[in-house]
């Protein structure tokens, strides 16, 4: 990756968390911390590796992104906004009464949304669907969900996870937002579900391992994903919750909870001086 | 009379419709044996998915196929769909309004010996609850031809509840399934019963008991129990005093769903022949029908019961 392509994307990225953080001060309510560990994952993923036009969102060759940990919502309306499906005007209406912007995401309300989700682990077995669809098809397009690492305890993902191997999904990429901590704590400490990367292996799926704040790695990552044959690929991104403000990060109670006005100001001022 | 499954039904329906519609996919849970998705695994082996025994995922692979453009029929045993799956079919297909058509087969309690925990007997009340859902349940083999072909054009979620036991022919290939629009398939101004899936037959065979006695009473088949056919309810309440009956508990079902408009548009006499807030057991279809009050001869005492209301100040024992 050039300097300066990663220097415009870390851009995006900055900007993407500062809109999150004004989001949900504004609504009062939100995940914030889930929000931002994911934020560099979708700045590559949709500022240099999904096939899509926002000028033309239900193209069929379209590729998609599925996000299954819904309640990061405010990451995915700001990217959305960001790339230009919508207005930024409308980011200020999120969880407000007939806003478009859902506390979880609502595909029938908002272009980009690719699938509603919210419910967790949902959102993974139907990206599942879509990728078979896909290859039932010979279709160019590829699929793509973002999974929390409190979502794994879900039954419901690894039935997902076995259909994706048992079919050869290999059109396939989930990403695994592996922030280590969940609403009651650390996931360890809830229902421990380590080793995550070695659960997938034996599932029979590709496992890369990344740090997913490092712009070069997602990217490089989503690339080999691409290439591989034969198995879906699941990139472990280690993350840290709350990423980029530093009184959320890698504190559990910032899953669910807005920042105060003063807070957000706060939290706005430190993000601005990462630039 | 010719007895047919209706999941027999639907099996070929499916393959029929397999061949006319490229875009028609199908799902099953290890159950493709029971409920005939066999056939079409057979016919059309690249258009089959067997997801295993994981009826959440079975529901979201489907949503995700009809995301891709397909219109999938995903099936297993009502039990574990409308059960195991509920949350996934609320969320993942109904909220969307995405094009999936839920088709279950081995309903009610005429399962028979796999007993209790196989009887999905609670299943109509929780889909018809789902905004965006539509709710059919065949009488018989023509009508689930109909109702299948119906549900792929359909642009929405569809829960279509089929049987395990052969069941009579009632309709010949003159009928014609109307989507919202009950059938009625006697008439007689003393009573009526509105019926679904295997209990239309009995319902039939009640008014025929009936008869003998001199008791003259239309019976309704209300096939789309979602979206019900209010009129057809209100023409039924001319009689003075209705009979609902299905193989389902009393709690949310048919029953309900016709109290809901009486109760709103047109109060007259009503009883409900159903299960009664009970699980069922193991049994021959016919013993289990019988101990638990769905035979013809139940539902022509509940219309004696009905007719009896009609009048509020007599005494009743």
């Amino acid at each position: 990756m050039e300097l300066q392509e990663k220097q415009d994307l870390a851009k995006v990225a900055n900007t993407i968390r500062q809109e999150i953080v004004k989001m949900i001060g504004q609504a009062g309510s939100g995940h914030p911390g889930g929000s931002l560990s994911g934020a560099d994952i979708l700045t590559v993923l949709y500022f240099k590796r999904l096939r899509i036009d926002p000028t033309n969102p239900m193209d069929p060759g379209r590729d998609r992104f599925v996000l299954s940990k819904g309640h990061a919502a405010p990451l995915l309306y700001a990217t959305l906004a960001e790339k230009g499906f919508f207005s930024k005007d409308k980011l200020a209406t999120l969880r407000k009464l007939n806003s478009d912007l859902q506390g979880h995401p609502d595909m029938k309300a908002l272009p980009g949304v690719e699938m509603s989700t919210g419910s967790l682990g949902q959102g993974m077995a139907v990206a599942g669907g879509i990728a078979l669809a896909g290859k039932m098809d010979n279709a160019r397009y590829r699929v793509y969900a973002l999974v929390g690492d409190g979502e794994v305890q879900e039954g419901l993902v690894w039935e997902a996870a076995m259909l994706a191997a048992h079919y050869k999904l290999d059109n396939f990429t989930v990403i695994l937002d592996h922030n280590g901590l969940q609403i009651d704590g650390r996931i360890e400490e809830v229902m421990n579900p380590e080793p995550i990367a070695d659960k997938w292996r034996a599932f029979g799926w590709n496992v890369l391992e990344i740090d997913g704040h490092d712009l070069e790695q997602i990217d490089q990552a989503l690339e080999a994903a691409a290439m591989h044959q034969g198995q879906p690929t699941i990139i472990v991104a280690r993350t840290v919750k709350g990423r980029g403000v530093s009184f959320m990060e890698n504190i559990a109670d910032w899953h669910g909870k807005a920042s105060s006005m003063e807070e957000t100001e706060k939290a706005l001022t430190e993000l601005r001086s990462l630039l | 009379m010719q007895k047919i499954a209706t999941r027999d039904a639907y099996g070929k329906t499916l393959v029929e419709l397999g061949k006319k519609f490229d875009n028609l996919v199908v799902l099953d849970a290890d159950l493709s044996k029971s409920t005939k998705t066999a056939l079409f695994k057979e016919a059309y082996p690249n258009r089959f998915f067997n997801v295993g025994i994981a009826e959440q995922n079975l529901i979201c692979a489907a949503a995700g196929l009809s995301l891709g453009g397909k219109v999938p029929f995903a099936s297993t045993f009502a039990m574990f769909a409308s059960g195991r799956g509920f949350e996934q079919i609320r969320n993942s297909v109904c909220y969307p309004r995405l094009n999936v058509k839920i088709a279950v087969t081995h309903a009610g309690i005429t399962v028979g010996e796999d007993g209790a925990s196989h009887q999905a007997n609670e299943d109509v009340a929780c889909m018809r609850a789902i905004p965006n859902m539509s709710v059919l349940v065949p009488a018989d083999a023509v009508e689930t031809e109909q109702i299948v072909e119906a549900a792929y054009h359909y642009d929405g979620p569809v829960y279509i509840r089929l049987g395990r036991l052969a069941v009579p022919v009632i309709y010949d290939e003159s009928y014609k399934f109307q989507w919202g629009r009950a059938s009625r398939l006697k008439e007689g101004r003393d009573a009526s019963i509105i019926a679904i899936g295997l209990m239309v037959s009995k319902a039939i065979e009640a008014a025929e008991l009936l008869a003998e006695e001199g008791i003259k009473v239309s019976v309704y088949n209300m096939s789309t129990v979602k979206p019900l056919d209010v009129q057809a309810i209100e023409e039924a309440a001319e009689n003075g005093c209705i009979v609902t009956a299905e193989e389902h508990v009393l709690i949310g079902g048919l029953g309900s769903a016709v109290a809901e408009v009486l109760g709103e548009r047109c109060p007259v006499p009503l009883e409900r022949v159903g299960l009664k807030d009970t699980f069922g057991e193991s049994g021959k279809p016919d013993e289990l029908l019988k101990k638990y009050g769905l035979t013809a001869g139940d539902i022509a005492a509940a219309v004696i019961r009905a007719m009896d209301r009609k009048h509020p100040c007599k005494h009743r024992t």
